[in-house]
């Protein structure tokens, strides 16, 4: 196996959940991540996924359901304060740093997905088993 | 601060967590080596960011200012 000096400087998230709370704390932490000069990989997988079909970012308000309550009023606030589209600070990470965004290809196999379906920023399809492979000796945050 | 003139300032007052440190990268990246930056931020989060950002990126953090209105200026010398 390959084990360069960037082994460590890898950062993964999976990202299962496609509401917009928790794609907003995976591109943050993306970014973040991205700044530090980490190798960041993006595993999209099921409600994930499905949250990057081309165009869903414009119109999913889709909220954590155990914070339901707090969804109206948290869509509010960012639009006041003009907290940047989760889909911005990603290509805006990407743009910065080396990020990769991946698609599972279980999921795209469940759901009839095509790679041409999802937003450009989808620049792969992968298993879950090269996914753990090539997230080895770094850190992955499940989200 | 004294005997420095800054090169580029950004003010990303308003701009959320990570805008500010982005500003600085942009900033960073886009300038010339000998060039003072400086980003203006409200965000809380930028007091350690931007500091360990400028430190990882191993360019010369310059400290910060604070801004009458509570914002802080922080500024770096880009080195290499």
């Amino acid at each position: 196996m390959d084990t360069d000096k960037d082994e460590g400087e890898r950062f993964s998230i999976v990202l299962f959940s496609g509401t917009v709370d928790r794609i907003m704390a995976a591109t943050t932490l993306t970014s973040g991540a991205a700044a530090m000069g980490k190798k960041v990989t993006l595993f999209l997988t099921f409600w994930g996924l499905m949250a990057f079909r081309k165009d869903d970012w414009k119109t999913n308000t889709r909220f954590s359901k155990d914070f339901e309550d707090y969804a109206a009023p948290a869509m509010e606030m960012m639009q006041a304060k003009n907290v940047p589209p989760w889909m911005q600070t990603l290509t805006q990470a990407m743009a910065m740093g080396d990020v990769t965004v991946k698609a599972c290809s279980m999921t795209m196999e469940l759901f009839n997905m095509k790679l041409g379906d999802f937003e450009p920023v989808v620049s792969e399809v992968t298993g879950v088993a090269s996914f753990i492979q090539e997230s080895e000796g770094g850190q992955v945050l499940f989200i | 601060m004294e005997g420095i003139t800054i090169t580029h300032e950004s003010n990303a007052r308003g701009s959320f967590c990570p805008g500010p440190l982005m500003e600085m990268i942009r900033l960073v990246k886009t300038s010339a080596v000998g060039d003072v930056l400086a980003v203006i931020s409200n965000d809380p989060g930028s007091q350690k960011d931007i500091p360990v950002w400028i430190a990882k990126a191993r360019q010369e953090y310059l400290g910060a200012e604070n801004e009458p209105d509570g914002a802080v200026r922080f500024i770096c010398r880009k080195v290499r």
